[in-house]
């Protein structure tokens, strides 16, 4: 047996796939093609204080390889949360982590103060490429400053493992992690969408509602892949890779590239039943290599 | 119901007009009960444009063949490759999704299908449907010309059905809404086609009391409402076409 278990701070996770916020609903959706509790765990759509209608209607456009979406964090709020959609997932083997958002510091702070109260999520993933609502809109990922003031607000609150997801839209994403590393953070979590936009030349319109929107799936891999490496090297926490993730050895590359554990996104749109093909393909990939523990593999680059 | 991620082998390729095939694709394994109005999510191979599935409705289903049918219209590369499929290929499928149309209890009642284009697939099945409870139902089919319309045999073989063209070439010359045929007392409509079409039968279906189902083809992406990517703007907010929908009640919709 080959031992596939990763630790993020204080989380233990089977092995080291989880998915990625906004792409795999509660979980429950594609319990017809994933047993969950073969996964490291899952991380919950983007939860919000208070409920949330999202951005108008069209809010996705497919790109080459890969889409762009301006959901714009639907949800209800992070008491329906408790109330409805917690008590089907307690009772799961595997690690639950709910996704926070918010438009200022308090509404953060607020929202993981009410998911540390539920015993069965270990963990959150503080979403910061939220804009600052109150500071002129600017997300709070995108200035180290800023970043690590949301980051210490939280860590104040939140007891448990907070794992921070970092905005790729930056000069210098080290930086950042850097800056959220010395704020508290467990992990960092990375990357998010890359801002994009799509036109209609025949319409002479942009597709999205919004205009513009964050990019992901497989045309993201490379700086994805890219900016993983170069926080790898910058922070002592662990990180977590994300970005275009939709096979086993995209998986693998990630990890050599020093993250502890992935988050798969949407991939899932495509084969629902991905996750689990990845929690195999890691395993039998040990196995080929005559490794003993996914240990080897984490940041075991060569180059 | 559970769904199902499935290889459905090409059994048949129908060229039924100039722009649509019909696929009948078979598959090893019993298929889960699939209703009228619910979709497949299709996986596109081997096209570097399309990464995502393309919804396509069921436009037929034998449970007892294991074999279901979509009618497929060319529009961009990913129905391209739909429709260049050959007899033994296979087909990534999820299935089956969303709600789909209302079933009716007791008969007794008349039913309208109103359809234009490719929007008339699903009709099809729910006609059968109808048929097999002994239900009194009348199609009604939209084109802007009578080469534009498909299968006319087999729609015709399950009951009435009234046309319209644009150009005259079939039935009576114009829309939909304005055919003699709905002067006739009809109790539910269900719709299916283009948006401004759908707009205009809701319209007809309001004023007259009737009550109506319209089938949404709002662009998707995971098919499981699972990433939200869908949704239409309804009266109780936005709710997901994949899951809550394709089939909405013209009273849950803003329309
Ligand atoms: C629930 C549902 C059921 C459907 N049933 C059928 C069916 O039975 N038969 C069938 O042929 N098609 C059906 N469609 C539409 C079909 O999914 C799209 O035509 C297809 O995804 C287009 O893919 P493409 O790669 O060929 O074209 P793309 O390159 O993706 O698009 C080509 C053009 O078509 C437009 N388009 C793409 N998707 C849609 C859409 N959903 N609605 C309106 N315009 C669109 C694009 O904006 C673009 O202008 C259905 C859609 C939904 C949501
Ligand atoms: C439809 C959609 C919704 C998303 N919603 C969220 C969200 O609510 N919170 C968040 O932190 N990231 C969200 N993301 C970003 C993903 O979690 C992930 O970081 C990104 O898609 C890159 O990974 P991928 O290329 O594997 O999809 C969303 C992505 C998509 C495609
Ligand atoms: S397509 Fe993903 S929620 Fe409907």
């Amino acid at each position: 047996m080959v031992k596939t278990n990763v630790k993020i701070g204080g989380l233990e996770l089977k092995n080291p796939v989880l998915t990625a916020s906004g792409t795999f609903g509660y979980g429950l959706e594609f319990a017809d093609f994933v047993d969950l509790n073969k996964l490291g765990g899952f991380i919950v759509k983007g939860t919000t204080l208070n409920h949330r209608e999202g951005n108008a209607y069209p809010r996705s456009a497919e790109t080459p390889m890969g889409m762009l979406n301006a959901v714009g964090l639907q949800n209800k709020g992070v008491d329906y949360f408790a109330q409805n959609i917690y008590p089907q997932l307690k009772d799961l083997d595997t690690n639950v982590i709910v996704n926070v958002s918010g438009a200022c510091i308090e509404d953060y702070v607020a929202c993981a103060e009410k998911v540390a109260a539920l015993d069965k999520i270990p963990a959150i993933e503080l979403n910061i490429s939220c804009p600052n609502v109150k500071q002129g809109g600017m997300a709070f990922g995108v200035m180290p400053a800023s970043a690590a003031e949301v980051v210490s607000a939280v860590r104040k609150a939140y007891p448990k493992t907070l794992i921070v997801k970092l905005s790729p839209n930056v000069t210098d994403i080290a930086e950042i992690a850097r800056a959220v590393e010395g704020a508290g953070a467990d992990s960092v979590s990375l990357i998010n969408t890359l801002l994009g936009m799509a036109i209609d030349s025949e319409k002479r319109r942009p597709i999205l509602s919004t205009i513009t929107g964050g990019m992901s799936g497989p045309a993201v891999k490379p700086i994805a892949l890219r900016m993983v490496w170069q926080v790898a090297k910058a922070v002592k926490i662990p990180v977590v890779g994300i970005g275009g993730i939709t096979n086993g050895a995209d998986a693998v590359e990630f990890l050599l590239a020093g993250a502890s554990a992935i988050e798969v996104g949407t991939a899932n749109f495509m084969n629902p039943a991905v996750t689990g093909e990845i929690v195999d393909y890691i395993e039998n990939y040990l196995v080929r290599h005559n490794m003993s523990s996914v240990d080897e593999l984490i940041g075991a680059l060569q180059v | 119901m559970k769904k199902v991620l499935v290889d459905l082998t090409v059994k048949e390729v129908l060229h039924v007009n100039a722009n649509c095939v019909l696929l009948v694709m078979h598959s090893e394994e019993p298929l889960p009960m699939t209703l009228p109005g619910q979709f497949a999510e299709l996986r596109v191979d081997n096209t570097p444009s399309v990464v995502l599935r393309r919804p396509i409705s069921v436009h037929s289903f034998d449970a007892e063949k294991n074999e279901i049918g979509f009618l497929v219209q060319v529009v961009g590369d990913g129905t391209r490759w739909l429709a260049s499929l050959k007899e033994g290929d296979k087909v990534n499928t999820l299935m089956p999704l969303g709600n789909g149309f209302t079933m009716p209890e007791k008969s007794g009642k008349r039913y309208l299908l109103v359809g234009g284009g490719v929007g008339s697939a699903p009709l099809y099945y729910l006609a059968q449907e109808l048929k097999e409870i002994g239900c009194d139902f009348a199609l009604l089919i939209g084109a802007r010309s009578a080469k534009d319309l498909y299968r006319r045999d087999a729609y015709e073989a399950l009951g009435r059905v009234e046309y319209t063209t644009e150009d005259g070439s079939l039935g009576e010359r114009g829309y939909v809404t304005n055919h003699s045929m709905l002067a006739e007392k009809f109790d539910r409509i269900y719709t299916c086609g283009p948006k401004p079409m759908m707009l205009a039968v809701a319209k007809y279906a309001r004023e007259n009391g009737i009550e109506c189902e319209v089938s949404l083809e709002n662009k998707m992406a995971c098919g499981l409402g699972a990433c939200l990517c869908c949704v239409e703007d309804t009266k109780e907010g936005h709710r997901c076409v994949c899951t809550d929908g394709p089939v909405f009640s013209i009273d849950e919709l803003k329309w």
